[in-house]
């Protein structure tokens, strides 16, 4: 509700910080603030955001940076406070195996159903082929029964 | 005769899904947060209305509080302050607010002229406790039990109702379990 009036006027965000010098870092930085989602304006990246909540989560990231800790250890710092929900890209883990899994067991399914129907059709006489004629004709009704 | 059972059973569970999804009473903006259940995280900043003061979460250990994340540019925080006052008023738990993203001269004028609901202000202008406690807008509303756990978070304006139906319960249970 408030958040959205927080979101007015959002561009590619600017830093008042400028560049980290490092352009190894830079690039680190740049990477992982595009991984992570504004909160505020939830379809956002923090490197896009223009809301204050994702100026300070870029300062967090900046200043963890150069204290030399791990992408890792970023992530795990905002996913620890924010849930998983921060992270635009969701990790292959034993939880979210199903998210990631889902997919292939649809496909799975699929091509399980076409393959039953295939063979079903196989089976089939077909209607276009001529039905090979007896040399005594099609059998009457008379022919065998009783 | 399954056969017939399956598109039913699909539709049934589309139907639950729906249900679930739809209610209007869903926040769909408000997010679980991670923290309920883990320690409280520390916080040591000056008061609001003194800066000499500190509010600090090691002068409430032992404690359960409940501690509300607002600030004067935030609209809601507005429409929550009546009930904060009147919670205030019944006296059960200490309310701590943590004034984040703000200005002190405004949050000061802000409780001067609505009603200071709170036993201390938190002043968090560079917003590091708030990060520290995953808030991403306000009002949001924590109770931390005696342990110094996070038992609870509320997103949006506190009403009595919610306070009656989702704190005073929990506040009660920290008591007998914390204690």
């Amino acid at each position: 509700m408030i958040a959205l009036t927080l979101c007015a006027g959002a561009a590619a965000a600017l830093d008042v910080n400028g560049q980290i010098e490092d352009p190894v870092l830079e690039a680190r930085y740049e990477s992982i603030t595009k991984q992570l989602r504004c909160l505020v304006c939830q379809n956002e990246s923090i490197a896009d955001s223009n809301v204050q909540l994702a100026a300070d989560l870029r300062r967090q990231v900046r200043e963890m940076l150069l204290a030399g800790q791990s992408d890792a250890a970023i992530f795990d710092f905002m996913t620890a406070r924010y849930g998983e929900f921060v992270r635009f890209n969701t990790p292959v883990e034993a939880k979210t195996l199903w998210i990631w899994g889902s997919p292939f067991v649809l496909l799975l399914i699929g091509a399980l159903i076409v393959f039953r129907v295939m063979r079903a059709r196989s089976r089939m006489p077909l209607d276009d082929e001529p039905t090979p004629a007896s040399p005594e004709g099609p059998a009457g009704p008379l022919s065998g029964s009783r | 005769m399954w056969k017939f059972l399956v598109p039913i059973a699909a539709f049934l569970g589309l139907v639950v899904l729906f249900v679930l999804g739809l209610n209007p009473n869903r926040d769909i903006r408000a997010l679980p947060s991670p923290l309920i259940g883990k320690p409280a995280p520390a916080f040591n900043l000056t008061d609001v209305l003194d800066p000499s003061r500190s509010v600090s979460s090691t002068s409430l250990q032992g404690q359960v509080y409940v501690f509300n994340a607002w600030g004067t540019w935030c609209v809601a925080c507005r429409e929550e302050q009546e009930a904060l006052l009147q919670i205030a008023q019944q006296r059960v738990v200490p309310i701590i607010g943590l004034d984040f993203m703000d200005d002190r001269t405004k949050a000061q004028r802000w409780l001067q002229q609505l009603g200071n609901p709170y036993t201390a202000v938190a002043f968090d202008p560079e917003e590091r406790t708030a990060i520290e406690w995953g808030v991403y807008g306000a009002p949001e509303t924590f109770l931390v039990d005696a342990k110094g756990r996070i038992v609870f978070k509320f997103i949006s304006p506190l009403t009595l109702d919610v306070w009656q139906k989702e704190f005073l319960p929990r506040i009660e249970a920290a008591r007998k379990g914390g204690a």
